[in-house]
């Protein structure tokens, strides 16, 4: 069989999988959210925790809820990787550099997993498993839990109760992301994927030469870092590493695990708001730019050397796997996309610039999505002169000035970054390659860490108390402000009454709006971002 | 604020005893139980009965003043000389001249190596992979080595490709990813054979 029959053969088995599961997966995700009964394992969570599930939240406390759990999140994992040489299972390796363990902890609890470290030369078992592989579960449920307050925002009528936080959290950990980690973990396992505790030692080699064999509990980690849309390797080379990604089925599983929830999400949404449709038009959107996206990463990469690329893989794998985990926030990578023909690079940038909204990170890619479903109603609303809602909501002042806010921030992080980082010699001495492709690394960093993706074009030298700084700075603004933006515009929608539909409402269930939305998108970050890209790969690609 | 710290406090202690350790520990013990083998990392063993890597792990066939082997497969170069502590790619662009130099060099040695036209060495012989610990080269480039392995060895090519075609793996499933010959399980299987 061909290189491109087989390509088209494995995108469908993957497109059919997703089709398959993501009914059963979103209902049973909108009955994780709204189901009145706890369980019993919760309930004890609760009385451990030492609070009140049967209490609902106003948006502030909802929020405090939030930032509380992720700052101790980040004091903790901080002190886990300053106090790794006195723990045990810590494979002797000594305590990580200050910056580096700052800019570690804000990663993985930003979702992001930016790593400006080698997994198996600095980070001993104990802090993979029970500090980063934790942060996986919880940044991920952290962001449900947000997508949740949101959506409660517009079905919710004249209450300024969103919900709460810690039962959300809880909830989407306990019935969601455990139970189906247990099951990716098996089905790696079977796969090859290593799981011991083993701290590696050296072999003698068939010709007589060393070679390091490592150890670890990788397919435990690699399941929820896949299905968490995290995507921190265990070991430096990520997916690609052949203990992490031993073949090429385990590594299509792969790019199902990171797309199952994000794209099962419009179904719960629909589910959650009274009508399905509304749920299926996002689901349309975020299927056509990821179906466009993939069909470039592909055309542009055709013919490319296999430079990063591993012979298992083949290239239409790894150009699935590129264009997957960066229109996701995941960030794994099966290929190192630093080596990436020009213009195939600049795709998996742009995905991530799109602000990961097709279909996004576990729940921030709706949530960005809903929000720019929100614009572009504004829009639509703006053009034939009528009061914008979406889904019975009037969009006013306030409604707008927070959506609004929500699309300038992470442009406003990934560019001044940028900007700051080239001008100045610690930010330039990082890169690896000279000129277009040398401004694409940088640029990338920060599109990465901005919008909580994590992968790299890896050439960059991002471990210098410059880069770790401030992409640490850009990772926790580009996690935190939008997500205030967010549950505060949750408060503001439940607050609302809900409006009739009259003949005048612009349905949002329709292709019409669904291709508004689609231009929206296209349009809002194509005019922001295309200066810098003319810059840095499309100069490269065209010169 | 402060009750909201104590349950944020208690939350991720809490998460990492049950996520942190139970869960990965659990995983472990049903990985140990059921596939040892492979949850230790699919370790091969030579004809005398040593561990020598990971069929899993690709590894240099090399001197100790690095020059390659002829009676063994060559693996695809490594960014990281096959360091299983230090996996990474070299991260160089298309448009850089340092990789252009390199695949120009290891073109003609791997050509002249195997005695074959500069033409015929497929690509992944000249650029190094994602993980610098590729165990598999195509399928095209194990081709190519016959003759001379076998040379070196003093048997008959056909021996030798009987043996290349045992270590060949199709794409999963028949369309899943790529062909590839792995070459650690493809030398043992050679010393095996000739000694």
């Amino acid at each position: 069989m061909g290189s491109a029959a087989a390509g088209w053969l494995q995108l469908g088995l993957l497109v059919v999988a997703l089709a398959v599961v993501h009914r059963p997966l979103g209902d049973w995700m909108a009955r994780v959210f709204t189901a009145q009964q706890h369980w019993r394992v919760e309930k004890l969570t609760y009385r451990l925790v030492g609070v009140d599930a049967g209490a609902e939240q106003r948006w502030p406390t909802y929020l405090r809820s939030v930032l509380t759990f992720s700052l101790v999140g980040v004091l903790v994992l901080y002190a886990l990787q300053r106090l790794q040489g006195l723990l045990p299972l810590g494979n002797g390796m000594a305590a990580v550099e200050p910056a580096n363990a700052w800019n570690t902890a804000i990663s993985f609890v930003t979702n992001t997993n930016w790593q400006g470290y080698a997994g198996e030369s600095t980070m001993g078992h104990l802090v993979q498993m029970a500090g980063l592989a934790v942060q996986n579960f919880v940044s991920a449920a952290v962001g449900l839990a947000v997508l949740v307050a949101l959506v409660r925002g517009f079905v919710r009528r004249g209450t300024d109760r969103l919900g709460n936080a810690w039962v959300d959290i809880t909830r989407a950990v306990v019935r969601l992301l455990l139970p189906l980690a247990v099951l990716a973990t098996v089905v790696l396992v079977l796969g090859g994927v290593v799981q011991n505790l083993r701290a590696g030692g050296d072999v003698t080699t068939l010709t007589g030469g060393s070679q390091f064999v490592p150890g670890g509990p990788v397919a435990s980690q690699e399941a929820i870092k896949e299905l968490g849309t995290n995507g921190g390797g265990f070991y430096n080379a990520n997916s690609a590493h052949p203990f992490e990604g031993p073949t090429a089925w385990v590594s299509l599983f792969q790019v199902f695990l990171m797309l199952v929830i994000p794209f099962s999400l419009p179904r719960t949404f629909g589910k959650m708001v009274g009508d399905r449709t509304q749920g299926l038009a996002i689901l349309g959107v975020m299927g056509l730019l990821a179906g466009i996206s993939l069909a470039l990463v592909n055309a542009f990469q055709a013919g490319a050397l296999p430079e990063g690329q591993e012979v298992r893989f083949g290239g239409p794998l790894s150009s699935l796997f590129a264009a997957s985990t960066t229109l996701t926030s995941t960030g794994a990578v099966n290929s190192m996309h630093d080596s990436y023909t020009p213009l195939g690079g600049m795709v998996t940038l742009f995905n991530m610039m799109l602000g990961e909204v097709a279909p996004g990170g576990v729940g921030s890619g709706l949530y960005g999505m809903l929000v720019l479903a929100v614009v572009a109603v504004f829009v639509a609303g703006l053009m034939v002169g009528r009061t914008p809602e979406y889904l019975g909501k009037k969009l006013g002042r306030r409604e707008m000035t927070l959506a609004s806010l929500y699309l300038l921030t992470t442009p406003a992080i990934v560019l001044t970054g940028t900007a700051i980082a080239i001008a100045v010699p610690a930010g330039q001495a990082g890169m690896l390659n000279s000129g277009p492709h040398g401004l694409s690394e940088v640029l990338y960093a920060f599109t990465s860490a901005g919008n909580n993706n994590g992968s790299a074009f890896a050439g960059l030298s991002a471990n210098t108390p410059f880069y770790n700084t401030a992409l640490g700075l850009a990772m926790v603004l580009g996690r935190f402000v939008p997500i205030i933006l967010v549950v505060a515009l949750a408060g503001k929608l439940a607050a609302q009454g809900k409006v009739p539909v009259t003949t005048g409402t612009l349905p949002t269930h329709r292709p019409l709006f669904a291709g508004l939305l689609t231009a929206v998108v296209l349009v809002v970050v194509g005019l922001t971002y295309f200066p810098v890209l003319a810059l840095g790969p499309l100069a490269e690609g065209l010169s | 604020m402060t009750r909201q710290l104590i349950a944020g406090l208690r939350a991720v202690l809490l998460a990492t005893v049950v996520l942190g350790l139970a869960y990965p520990l659990l995983m472990t013990g049903f990985a140990q139980v059921a596939v040892p083998g492979r949850a230790d990392g699919s370790l091969v063993t030579s004809a005398d009965g040593t561990v020598v890597g990971s069929s899993l792990l690709g590894q240099g066939f090399v001197s100790a003043d690095g020059s390659p082997l002829a009676q063994y497969f060559q693996s695809r170069p490594s960014a990281g000389d096959w360091d299983g502590a230090a996996s990474g790619g070299s991260n160089l662009g298309p448009s850089s001249s340092e990789l252009a130099e390199a695949v120009a060099s290891r073109r003609a040695e791997v050509a002249s190596f195997n005695g074959v036209p500069e033409s015929q060495v497929p690509d992944d012989a000249v650029t190094t992979s994602a993980s610098g610990l590729d165990p598999g080269i195509s399928p095209a480039y194990a081709a190519i080595q016959v003759e001379r392995v076998a040379a070196a060895r003093g048997v008959s090519p056909a021996d030798v490709e009987a043996l290349v075609e045992q270590a060949t793996h199709g794409r999963d499933l028949g369309f899943i990813g790529a062909p590839g010959v792995d070459v650690l399980d493809l030398n043992l299987a050679l010393d095996r054979a000739f000694g």
